[in-house]
């Protein structure tokens, strides 16, 4: 069974090491929890792709059924499932994120 | 139409029994939630997985009816 949206994802969780699926741009978020997630990449300081599913609505519904989770941002590393944006604050705090992506080898910001 | 807190917590004590619901509506609007939820059921298992289990209480109305629920789950 082939899902052509699921194909889509696939190809961008596993081509590039961090993305986030979210409510407008890194530069623009058009969602408060959306806005969370990019400042905690960006504090991060790793390259990431920014998916705007606002700008997208196949992706939109996809991303919910690939992960099975209901809500917008998604976080995916290295082509595995993270969390939304509480699981990112969650793990930013208690450090586990900044060993999560250190030990996954991602690229710094450019 | 959004939903109300003690619909909220209902559902949530319906599928975890034994939980503990702290709800705060953070805007006064009755649309935008935070949520600390403790419950036994959470003992071994992931964020991803406490928080699956938190969504699926309150069957797919999250993301839908429910936009806003800053979530927190605790192992209790």
């Amino acid at each position: 069974m082939t899902n052509p949206v699921h194909d889509r994802i696939a190809d961008l969780v596993n081509s590039n090491d961090v993305v986030l699926f979210m409510k407008g741009t890194p530069f623009f978020p058009q969602c408060g929890f959306s806005s969370t997630a990019v400042a905690i990449l960006e504090r991060l300081n790793v390259a990431f792709e920014g998916v705007d599913v606002l700008a997208d609505q196949e992706i939109r519904q996809g991303i919910k059924e690939y992960s099975d989770w209901p809500t917008i941002p998604q976080l995916y590393v290295k082509g595995e499932f993270v969390g939304g944006s509480d699981i990112m604050m969650e793990m930013f705090q208690a450090g586990e994120l900044q060993t999560l992506v250190a030990e996954a080898g991602v690229k710094p910001a450019a | 139409m959004p939903m109300a807190a003690a619909d909220i917590e209902s559902a949530i004590l319906a599928a975890l029994p034994g939980a503990r619901v702290e709800i705060t509506d953070l805007a006064g609007d009755g649309d935008h939630y935070a949520a600390v939820v403790t419950a036994p059921q959470f003992a071994g298992l992931s964020r991803v997985a406490q928080q699956r289990l938190v969504y699926n209480a309150l069957g797919g109305r999250m993301g839908g009816v429910l936009h806003a629920l800053k979530l927190t789950t605790v192992v209790g």
